[in-house]
């Protein structure tokens, strides 16, 4: 991956910086700019507020990787999981610091900051987020059940929405 | 002085290995290398961590605990002798993953184990003159032993992270001050990979001169006696040098207890002494004194004496783990696993 495009993703894959549809509340990410699920498209544009994921969720699905893809031979066997996220959207992403037999559908899971990749040993590193299993000090304080996410600063640059 | 820390938060790898195990390799007795220098087990970073990741989940936690808004730090200085990059700091990215970006000033500070003593005093200056609101001062690392050398069996990994301000100070410092010589008893090369030391030599001359000196010349200033303090912490590169110059000095172990946290997680260089003052605000009460002398190599020690507030009370320290979680828990490795985590396996190629 470029250095450019990489730093362009930073506020997603550094602060997991999503959007909220302020017409029918529907968090999305990666950010969108207009609202798929409101009815009247167009009624959503200029009304999606950046909004930053709080890191929790649960696993919804999972898989062991045994045959690594390239950089991440080290870490075998892994695991890659579809993450329910608290807000709504599902992510993809590694858990870390488990025993992959140990994981179940369910489990929580909350955002680590981690290396995702280096670009050989003279390249840059780039860093995002990945999940580890939750114990309840790990739950953000101010998310309960009434969880109201918090909005996200204003990211540097432009942030291209991707699928 | 007003100012103080306003927040902490601390943060150790999961991943554990006993000097037993390592001594096994080296055809060493591991155990009694272990209780030599009063370490039991050492924490392991996993290959996705650096001392990047660290510093970032250290800071992560402090804010969310002390509700403090990222925009509003003016200062960010991360210390640590195993920065991921030679030239690129690791402040800049630990900024932008807490969303303190771009209104702040950030550099990456390295004196051996004490770069994080020395970025807090540098935070405690910049608030007490009001140049910014929040200060943030990290000591982490990522550190490692040659292969059979005696500091494989302690150099692990972890770090702490400090917000200095002077609104709602959970811990307020009273007086600061450093002790700095040229003393080589331990150093890395531009280049090398792994540090080199001197010994014995690291002993007498550098560690206890520097500890002790510094904490005396702290005590005289203030006019404080050892009786004064509820806690105290020193670096602690092993488990023993700490409880010797605590004894040395006229502490009791009880005053050492939660400030001594290498036994559990190994040396984290940088991290050692923070994440002990974490340990110790974990169960500090209000209006308990407390005495922190860090330790950096090459070398110089930096002496802290801070009182716990009335607002430590009423501090979040519900949020993320304590540090006694760390030093309870993690996923223990075989020396093999270890070796792979830790690049210690030639793979090939270039």
């Amino acid at each position: 991956m470029s250095i450019a495009r990489f730093w362009r993703e930073t506020p997603r894959r550094y602060n997991l910086g999503g959007s909220k549809c302020s017409i029918c509340s529907t968090v999305y990410f990666p950010p969108r700019s207009v609202c798929p699920t409101c009815t009247h498209h167009r009624r959503s544009i200029g009304k999606m507020q950046p909004l930053q994921l709080c890191g929790d969720g649960e696993v919804f699905s999972f898989s062991i990787v045994q045959d690594a893809a390239e950089g991440f031979e080290m870490q075998v066997p892994y695991v890659l999981a579809l993450v329910k996220t608290v807000e709504g959207p599902m992510l993809t992403g590694q858990i870390v610091d488990v025993d992959p037999a140990e994981v179940k559908i369910g489990m929580p899971v909350h955002a680590m900051f981690r290396k995702l990749r280096e670009e050989g040993r003279a390249g840059v590193i780039h860093y995002g987020y990945k999940f580890a299993p939750s114990t309840a000090e790990d739950r953000r304080p101010h998310r309960g059940g009434s969880h109201e996410p918090s909005p996200m600063a204003e990211p540097p640059g432009r942030s291209r929405a991707s699928a | 002085m007003e100012a103080g820390i306003v927040s902490y938060g601390a943060y150790v790898p999961r991943y554990r290995i006993t000097p037993t195990e390592i001594g096994k390799v080296w055809g060493v007795d591991g155990a009694g290398m272990g209780q030599g220098l009063n370490v039991h087990r050492k924490s392991v970073p996993a290959p996705d961590e650096d001392t990047i990741t660290i510093s970032t989940e250290a800071l992560r936690t402090a804010l969310i605990r002390g509700a403090i808004d990222p925009q509003e730090i003016g200062a960010l200085y991360v210390g640590s002798e195993s920065h991921p990059y030679a030239v690129k700091p690791t402040a800049t990215v630990v900024a932008q993953a807490v969303g303190a970006t771009p209104n702040l000033t950030a550099a990456d500070f390295e004196f051996a184990c004490k770069a994080g003593t020395a970025a807090i005093q540098t935070c405690l200056g910049l608030v007490e003159s009001r140049m910014v609101r929040y200060g943030v001062a990290i000591g982490s690392d990522t550190s490692q032993g040659a292969p059979g050398d005696a500091l494989e069996y302690s150099a692990s990994a972890g770090g702490a992270a400090f917000v200095i301000g002077r609104e709602r100070v959970i811990c307020s410092l009273r007086k600061t001050l450093s002790y700095t010589t040229d003393t080589p008893d331990f150093w890395r090369r531009e280049g090398e990979r792994y540090p080199s030391h001197g010994g014995r030599f690291t002993g007498e001359p550098a560690y206890f001169r520097h500890v002790t000196e510094c904490g005396r010349r702290l005590m005289e200033d203030v006019g404080s006696t050892p009786r004064d303090y509820a806690h105290v912490v020193f670096h602690q590169p092993n488990g023993k040098f700490p409880q010797r110059v605590g004894k040395q000095m006229g502490f009791t172990e009880e005053q050492m207890r939660h400030g001594l946290v290498t036994p559990y997680i190994g040396n984290t260089y940088s991290g050692a002494a923070l994440i002990g003052l974490a340990n110790v605000l974990d169960y500090a009460q209000p209006h308990e004194r407390i005495l922190m002398v860090g330790y950096g190599s090459g070398a110089g020690s930096d002496a802290f004496d801070f009182e716990t507030t009335e607002e430590i009370a009423r501090f979040d320290r519900g949020y993320g783990r304590p540090v006694q979680d760390y030093l309870d828990h993690g996923i223990e490795l075989p020396y093999a696993v270890y070796a792979k985590f830790r690049g210690k396996i030639h793979m090939g190629g270039g």
